[in-house]
């Protein structure tokens, strides 16, 4: 028990000075590795503040000397408890955690993509039972057009309509991607609801699409048309749709005991990982659809398009399969 | 049922010691955000005014770059100055707050771009209605980006040891003459009745001349309530001279 607080302040101080000081310099330093001698120096300087805290529980002091100690052992907790490694941004660890997250949850990216099917085949039905709901569906006006009249004008034009916008272009486009595949991933939050909507959503738009010009007879030029920059942006999207299931996933915790801040302190680097590897997959996406899919043949032959589609799906592919296994 | 909403979060370390962090009222939060979506429109103008001068160039790449900066700002912002500055903002810093790992460990880097990434669902409808409420109704005031992410948003304290000569400085006191009553009266003084004593000496000057008597008058009540100390003791003492002593008997020195 502390009888006199002063002599108990002025025995201590020199303690409390030295921890805070050592604190100060780790986290100014967080690369820094501490020599065995200045960890062990640690541990004794924060079982010394512990100690004092508990001592002051048995007086009634005032508040000040009180948040002083808990801000240092608080501090040095943090420091010595920690055991998460800190997350650093190197290249390639940065670039092989996005495939390995990938990997770890294989049945979110399978929820993902049965959404969107999903999604795929409510639009072509709706398309089916009365053409007129394309209206409804499709929120752009450039797909309003009949396919083959759209066709007729593209592969017509003699100027480049997107000259002298193209960069503008390709730049609303990364942004505009980027952020409707956050919020995929941050809609998990919702317990996955808003995620499921936003994918089945998503699916509708392409399936009306894919129906209206296939029934149209435009095949062709709808796989030159989406296959170069879709063969990227759809899986972007559908990462961000496994993100936020997987951030569901933790939230609900379907037969995992362990507390759910726990579930989601584990899942949060894959999260983050996912993320930022489709953003780096829209920003691709974004500058070949503002410079290649938006030109058709004669300019670009069809079966050039659809062949670069393919070769950048069969990239992903390998990149989210096999880099990085272990 | 949401769990009541608490003013602070106790850790409890593995040494069975206690530390607290002192939570940040959604009024407080709303004040930072003001302060930071302030730096964050005078960011994204000056990167506006810079790609105005490169748009005198090129059109097409100014407006590019213009599009993607003020993309990168309004996401990057939060990300990049609570990781460079150990969980402030500009806002924080201003309004004293800080983002502390809800475990009391060590703030990662993904969680500071979960939490800020989570904005995208906090911010809607608008003006952080679902962030919040979900700040409202949690029991650590967090908003969803703070559940996923593991956080909290902490008040920050002024680490200063007290400055026991300001409130009751060391000279005779009549109390000390009682050791065994002097030390019953340490036991069993309340943490907050001190605090009270404390703020109401080093504010004493400032107070209107019949609500410091009413004031003292009080303390001293309730400091003798706990410990009767003989009647000698207390001869000639005002209340407040009274309250000096016993402040004095709590943080020890002085002289018998």
């Amino acid at each position: 028990m502390i009888i006199d607080l002063p002599r108990f302040v002025a025995a201590e101080r020199a303690y409390w000075d030295e921890l805070h000081a050592v604190l100060a310099k780790m986290e100014t330093e967080p690369e820094r590795r501490l020599p065995l001698a200045e960890i062990e120096r640690l541990h004794y300087l924060y079982e010394r503040c512990s100690s004092d805290l508990s001592r002051l529980d048995t007086f009634a002091t005032e508040p000040r000397l009180r948040a002083f100690l808990e801000s240092l052992v608080s501090r040095a907790y943090s420091e010595i408890h920690e055991t998460r490694a800190p997350m650093k941004i190197r290249w390639k660890s940065a670039v092989l955690a996005f495939p390995r997250a990938f990997r770890r949850h294989p049945g979110a990216f399978q929820l993902a993509v049965g959404v969107t099917l999903l999604g795929c085949a409510f639009g072509w039905f709706a398309l089916r039972v009365d053409p007129r709901n394309k209206a409804i569906l499709l929120p752009f006006s450039q797909l309003l057009v009949p396919p083959s009249e759209r066709v007729a004008q593209e592969e017509s034009g003699k100027d480049d309509r997107l000259k002298g916008i193209k960069a503008s272009f390709a730049a609303q486009l990364m942004t505009h991607n980027t952020q409707v595949t956050v919020m995929a991933m941050a809609l998990g939050v919702t317990f996955g609801a808003g995620t499921l909507i936003l994918l089945f959503y998503n699916g509708v738009i392409l399936g009306a699409v894919a129906t209206d010009y296939i029934a149209g007879g435009q095949g062709v030029f709808l796989a030159g048309w989406l296959l170069p920059h879709g063969s990227i942006e759809i899986p972007a999207i559908l990462l961000g749709g496994q993100a936020g299931f997987i951030l569901a996933g933790a939230m609900i915790g379907w037969g995992d005991r362990t507390p759910r801040a726990r579930r989601l302190r584990a899942v949060s680097a894959d999260l983050v990982a996912i993320v930022a590897g489709a953003a780096v997959l829209l920003i691709w996406a974004g500058i070949v659809e503002s410079f290649v899919s938006q030109y058709h043949q004669p300019v670009i032959p069809y079966g050039l398009k659809i062949a670069f589609g393919l070769c950048e799906l069969a990239a992903l592919s390998f990149f989210l399969g096999w880099v990085g296994r272990e | 049922m949401s769990p009541a909403r608490g003013t602070s979060l106790t850790i409890e370390t593995p040494e069975g010691v206690e530390f607290s962090y002192d939570l940040a009222s959604p009024a407080t939060r709303a004040l930072a955000w003001i302060v930071d979506a302030a730096a964050i429109v005078g960011l994204s103008k000056g990167a506006g005014k810079a790609c105005e001068w490169l748009a005198k160039l090129n059109p097409d790449w100014g407006t590019a770059i213009a599009v993607i900066l003020y993309f990168a700002i309004s996401v990057g912002y939060g990300i990049v100055l609570e990781w460079r500055w150990h969980g402030q903002t500009l806002g924080k810093r201003v309004v004293g707050l800080r983002v502390v790992d809800a475990q009391g460990l060590r703030l990662q880097l993904s969680q500071v771009i979960l939490r800020n990434l989570l904005r995208l669902v906090d911010i809607l409808p608008a003006v952080y209605l679902v962030g919040g409420l979900a700040c409202f109704f949690s029991r650590n005031c967090q908003r969803l980006g703070d559940l996923a992410a593991g956080t909290i948003v902490a008040r920050l304290r002024t680490p200063e040891a007290p400055d026991l000569e300001q409130v009751a400085p060391a000279k005779y006191n009549s109390l000390l003459a009682y050791p065994h009553l002097a030390a019953r009266l340490r036991s069993l003084a309340s943490a907050e009745a001190v605090a009270i004593a404390v703020r109401a000496v080093s504010r004493r000057d400032g107070y209107d001349p019949l609500a410091r008597i009413e004031l003292f008058g009080e303390l001293a009540e309730y400091f003798q309530g706990l410990v009767q100390f003989p009647e000698a003791a207390r001869e000639g003492l005002t209340d407040e001279q009274y309250v000096r002593s016993v402040l004095r008997v709590i943080y020890g020195g002085g002289r018998r």
